[in-house]
């Protein structure tokens, strides 16, 4: 019989395939379909987002954040407003610190539902796609109400937020809370049993629990792997200590795990958004009052001298910071997310640095991949919820 | 623990370094460190049994062009066992803009490290895959050193296009295939 002559292969996946999330490139090198080696290629989508917020005031620098992670606008916006707040030295009224858990946790369901519909398509199941895509649809319409803008709101600003939440916001978040659980059930049903779906998810790309720290994967990645750490818990902030929530974890760190945690997660911010929509009033404070840095009621604009000297002073020159550097955690959708702020004490940052969750789990990927087939790569892309707005920035 | 305690000990553990506790605004202890002994204290802080930060969250640095020294490279740190953080700095010159790598200490740290190095021009020595992240591979200079421009226009690069005869690229393929062998 004939020697077989048998050559390893190097493919370029990416950057345009449709199952990278954006613009990721690996190259692979396949003997096979097995992967023997993969080396993740990063940055056709950086722009320059922290040299650009060197150049902005204080407030101008929120819609650049928010277009990091385009999955989590309000998170991103809220990490850098609190790292603001925290040089400034300023407290936020109870009732907006309640807003702000609100909309983080809408932002977190948002974001695990766009991750749970794409995963779900990339691994063959079309429908549960457009079933998540009909939820948010709902959630970006409460965006829409808060803002007029649905996917970058900038609502958050520093100092609180930039107007009182409109009317009908409570009816729109409680219909949401009533619909959403049946509709969870119903992903599920497609999901969590389905047999393909579990030949194409357990046991694939695999991390242990050692891996995940020396790797800084810490968010839902982490804790499928049987990491107990959720900032929330860990180091509350804005009163999260006062909420009752569960932090999901498993054990076998694979990519059926990641799924489990994230649904389940979704359920826990369900929960914290029913608490925080009772503690929170139709109508009250949404800013602090201090003159220097919260803009005046546009009412009292057009009839006031006073009003209208603050308000130009505001939109002309900003506020000043005063000197000093501040990195106020948060848990993102992907993980720890916070931004490193340094001021030299004028009205522009001297420089912002937002701490990645997707650049490291970009950077781990290669661990998960090695020594799987080629069809997995799909799964576990999608597993690790990469945004590459976030990887690139 | 506050960073004085905190550097009491690690002076203890680690007698020649220089440490120097700062306030700081977001309760996170803070303290410098000299530039030679990055690695020593970054091994003494995973590895210690009563500090654990065994979880590197940020590497990154600022640019303070024009004083001098120029460059902050910044460390912060989670101990997941007792439920602490930690910021770590290191000065550097910026005609001397170099120092040692902690990818052996945490692996986190590579693609941080070649980001560092990509947009400040600050050399990792040691580092295993020395790189630019997110620049084009050809980038001339540091894009967020404060003496970098904000808006350059560059002419356009054009290639020139390969040009192999029949010849060579045969002999190309066949080189490769017999190095593939010998492997």
């Amino acid at each position: 019989m004939a020697e077989f002559h048998t050559e390893t292969m190097t493919v370029n996946m990416g950057p345009q395939h449709p199952s990278t999330h954006g613009v990721l490139r690996l190259v692979l090198q396949l003997d096979g379909e097995q992967i023997l080696s993969a080396s993740p290629t990063i940055g056709y989508l950086h722009t320059g987002i922290e040299k650009t917020a060197e150049q902005k005031k204080w407030q101008q620098v929120i819609p650049l954040v928010e277009r990091m992670d385009y999955l989590s606008a309000q998170s991103n916006s809220m990490a850098f407003c609190m790292s603001v707040e925290r040089l400034l030295g300023v407290e936020l009224p109870e009732r907006v610190k309640n807003i702000r858990i609100l909309l983080a946790e809408l932002q977190r369901i948002n974001s695990h539902l766009v991750w749970l519909g794409t995963h779900g398509m990339e691994v063959g199941a079309v429908s549960v796609m457009l079933y998540c895509f009909r939820e948010r649809e709902l959630l970006l319409n409460i965006n829409e109400m808060i803002a007029g803008f649905r996917l970058f709101p900038s609502y958050m600003r520093v100092g609180g937020l930039r107007e009182d939440l409109p009317r009908g916001f409570h009816d729109a978040v409680r219909a949401f809370l009533e619909r959403m659980p049946g509709k969870l059930d119903e992903y599920e049903d497609l999901l969590t049993q389905n047999e393909i779906y579990l030949k194409r998810t357990q046991g694939v790309g695999v991390i242990s629990k050692d891996d995940a720290v020396a790797w800084g994967l810490l968010g839902p990645i982490a804790r499928a792997a049987g990491v107990d750490y959720d900032v929330r818990k860990v180091f509350p902030y804005l009163g999260y200590e006062t909420y009752e929530f569960a932090v999901p974890t498993q054990a076998a760190g694979d990519v059926y795990s990641r799924y489990k945690v994230r649904v389940a997660e979704i359920r826990e911010s369900m929960k914290i958004c029913r608490q925080a929509l009772d503690r929170i009033t139709p109508r009250g404070e949404y800013a602090i009052g201090d003159t220097k840095i919260t803009p005046p009621p546009k009412d009292r604009v057009y009839t006031e001298m006073e009003a209208l000297i603050q308000h130009f002073l505001i939109y002309s020159q900003g506020f000043t910071v005063p000197v000093g550097e501040a990195y106020v955690p948060v848990e993102g959708p992907r993980g720890e997310q916070g931004f490193y702020v340094v001021s030299d004490g004028t009205n522009r940052p001297w420089r912002i640095k937002s701490r990645p969750p997707s650049l490291l789990a970009c950077q781990a990927l290669e661990r998960m991949i090695v020594g799987g087939l080629i069809a997995d790569v799909i799964a576990v892309i999608g597993s690790i919820d990469v945004v590459m707005g976030d990887v690139d920035r | 623990m506050d960073a004085a305690e905190l550097v009491a000990s690690l002076q203890q553990a680690i007698p020649d370094a220089t440490f120097e506790p700062v306030a700081t605004v977001d309760l996170q202890p803070t303290f410098y460190v000299s530039r030679d002994h990055v690695v020593a204290v970054a091994k003494v802080l995973r590895d210690s049994a009563d500090l654990k930060f065994a979880f590197l969250a940020e590497l990154t640095a600022t640019d303070y062009w024009p004083s001098e020294p120029r460059f902050e490279v910044v460390y912060v740190m989670v101990s997941l066992a007792y439920k602490r953080r930690l910021r770590m700095k290191v000065r550097v010159h910026g005609s001397d803009a170099h120092l040692a790598t902690v990818c052996n200490v945490w692996p986190a740290a590579n693609w941080l490290e070649r980001e560092v190095w990509d947009l400040f021009g600050i050399v990792f020595d040691g580092h295993p895959d020395p790189r630019r992240l997110l620049m084009p591979e050809d980038w001339e200079g540091f894009p967020l050193r404060k003496d970098s421009p904000v808006q350059i226009r560059r002419p356009p690069h054009i290639a020139e296009p390969l040009q192999v005869t029949a010849e060579e690229f045969r002999i190309s393929v066949e080189r490769d295939r017999l190095s593939r062998e010998q492997m």
